[in-house]
């Protein structure tokens, strides 16, 4: 556990430092969904930072790809490339789009970053896995105010049309998008019963950046016998740098350097 | 008598051909398979056909994931709902990722006919041609369907085909060769230029015989290929001819007619006139009253062809 938290640590650390130097990027929705990322990445997926192509791997779509800060941070810290490759986010030339590419990017499975979009690729390669009997598991991440583009909704009904067991999703419920409250904005509310009037497996995990809690979704996930699961996470958007927390204003915009510091100091306490 | 098919059964006829040669082929469609005739397929091989429902934009987005996973698949509905209602789908889940998509949409341009204007497409070339990475193929009767579908499984990335619900003449036989980004000469003149693609080819040949009636030599190309465009073909064209008339059952504005412009203007400037939809909708009616009020028969195109020949530098 100990050394999942030093990692989400680090993680944190490169998010706010790669988007600092880049003065752009999305630091709110990114921190929200660090613990997401590292317990996948670091305990539950099955992949080979040597053989990112492999057939057999799981896959992960980050749907909210306005958080690739977060997976880049997290892909880099596995070892799918190396670190220093993180400062040149945004930067022209720099593999690292401000959207995730998955011909630029080794251990990225989905192009993203068009809203509602991830969801419905996940679920292709959800439905493929089906047509040719293979056991991965297709792993995405939505955001809650993506819950407002409808082709969430039209994915959704696809998913347990075709009994896609084998797709696990995450809702980022940090509650906030870039205009404000996500309720405020246009509600989503209730998010468990629309998926569960959907056909899916619904698990609501109280507290998005415990460990326990997402294990015990994920273990309870994987025995879903003919629908897709979702687990809606209440998480914090900005989680950890205190004057980012629950504050959209962070949605998308970089630290400047006063504030990188302030908020790595906090980070490493 | 001509044989006549629709370039729509063509498709679904030939998606049965390939499905043993390419096992990796997958079907999906929106509820209209029986209109787009993946159903044919779907009646030999279930396992891999895929309704999606009446969701075009889920429909390009699951076939894009199912591309990352080796699969190929065919997505199938309207052109009006794939390339209008699923264009970003396409452009960022699709063409951005270059990803191996056949997007073959039937039921394009006027011919839809009765349906009317909201469901006949005259956008489609325009948007497909605009997106990068995207190949745009338009057939012009049942045997091009077919050599462009065997060319699109060639091709490692997406592929738009443009198909239509009218029977068409078949003007080609089985030999007839298909190469993407090749311009297919029909006949050879010295006045003018015909460029013709989809169901505009056939009015194009006629219009052909009539200006040769009256002492007019036509040269004719059948452009099947609307990206990548056979530039050289049309500068070719261009010197040695003077004079270029575009023909499309499409809008005149960024189509075949659009395309040829860009080259023109590029290469070899000469008078062009575009045949095609004038920037207007289309209407209920039957498919013939309607090619004659948009000016797409082969009349239209002699007119274009005299009044380009008039415009000669």
């Amino acid at each position: 556990m100990a050394l999942l938290d030093d990692t989400a640590r680090g993680i944190r650390q490169d998010i706010v430092k790669m988007i600092g130097k880049a003065s752009s990027g999305h630091p709110g929705g990114s921190l929200s969904a660090v613990e997401i990322l590292t317990l996948l990445y670091f305990e539950q997926m099955n992949i080979d930072v040597n053989h990112p192509k492999a057939d057999y791997r799981d896959r992960f779509v980050l749907s909210k790809g306005h958080a690739a800060p977060a997976l880049y941070a997290t892909l880099a810290a596995k070892g799918f490339f190396p670190k220093d490759e993180l400062s040149n986010l945004r930067q022209l030339g720099s593999i690292l789009q401000g959207h995730p590419d998955m011909n630029k990017v080794p251990g990225i499975d989905m192009s993203t970053g068009s809203l509602g979009q991830g969801i419905s690729a996940a679920i292709g390669m959800a439905l493929g896995a089906k047509i040719d009997k293979k056991e991965y598991t297709v792993y995405a991440l939505l955001g809650d105010g993506e819950l407002q583009e409808g082709l969430v909704w039209e994915a959704a009904m696809a998913a347990s049309h075709y009994k896609l067991n084998n797709l696990i999703t995450f809702v980022d419920n940090n509650n906030l998008q870039i205009d404000g409250a996500v309720c405020d904005v246009m509600s989503p509310y209730p998010i468990d019963e629309k998926f569960k009037a959907f056909g899916w497996n619904v698990i609501n995990v109280e507290n998005g950046h415990d460990y326990d809690e997402l294990r015990n979704a994920l273990e309870s996930a994987k025995k879903s016998e003919d629908k897709p699961t979702v687990i809606v996470c209440k998480t914090i958007k900005g989680k950890g740098v205190s004057f980012m927390e629950d504050n959209a204003g962070w949605h998308g915009k970089g630290p400047n350097a006063e504030e990188v510091k302030i908020a790595l100091a906090e980070l490493e306490a | 008598m001509i044989e006549k098919k629709s370039t729509r059964q063509a498709y679904g006829d030939y998606l049965v051909e390939l499905k043993d040669k390419y096992k990796e082929i997958v079907v999906l469609d929106a509820d209209l398979s029986g209109a787009t005739k993946t159903n044919t397929f779907k009646k030999v091989c279930p396992e891999r056909h895929f309704n999606i429902g009446i969701a075009e934009s889920n429909l390009m987005g699951m076939a894009a994931g199912l591309a990352t996973v080796g699969k190929v698949p065919f997505a199938s509905t309207f052109a009006i709902f794939g390339a209008g209602r699923a264009y970003e789908i396409i452009r960022n889940s699709i063409c951005y990722p270059k990803l191996n998509v056949k997007i073959a949409l039937t039921h394009s341009g006027i011919s839809v006919g009765e349906d009317g204007g909201s469901h006949q497409s005259i956008e489609d070339i325009t948007l497909m041609r605009v997106i990068p990475n995207m190949t745009v193929l338009c057939p012009a009767d049942a045997i091009e369907t077919k050599k462009m579908m065997d060319a699109a499984m060639e091709i490692d990335g997406p592929v738009y085909i443009r198909l239509g619900r009218s029977d068409v003449p078949v003007l080609f036989d089985d030999d007839y060769k298909f190469e993407v980004g090749k311009a297919g000469l029909l006949k050879s003149g010295q006045d003018v230029t015909i460029i013709a693609t989809g169901l505009m080819v056939g009015p194009a040949l006629e219009a052909g015989e009539l200006l040769e009636k009256e002492g007019i030599s036509v040269q004719i190309l059948n452009m099947g290929s609307i990206k990548p465009i056979d530039c050289l073909a049309i500068k070719e064209a261009a010197i040695k001819t003077g004079a270029i008339v575009t023909a499309e059952e499409h809008s005149i504005i960024g189509g075949l007619g659009g395309a040829v412009a860009e080259v023109l203007c590029d290469l070899a400037p000469v008078p062009l006139e575009r045949v095609g939809v004038k920037d207007i909708f289309g209407q209920s009616g039957k498919v013939p009253a309607l090619m004659e009020k948009y000016g797409l028969t082969a009349n239209d195109i002699v007119l274009a062809a005299k009044k380009a020949m008039d415009r000669k530098f």
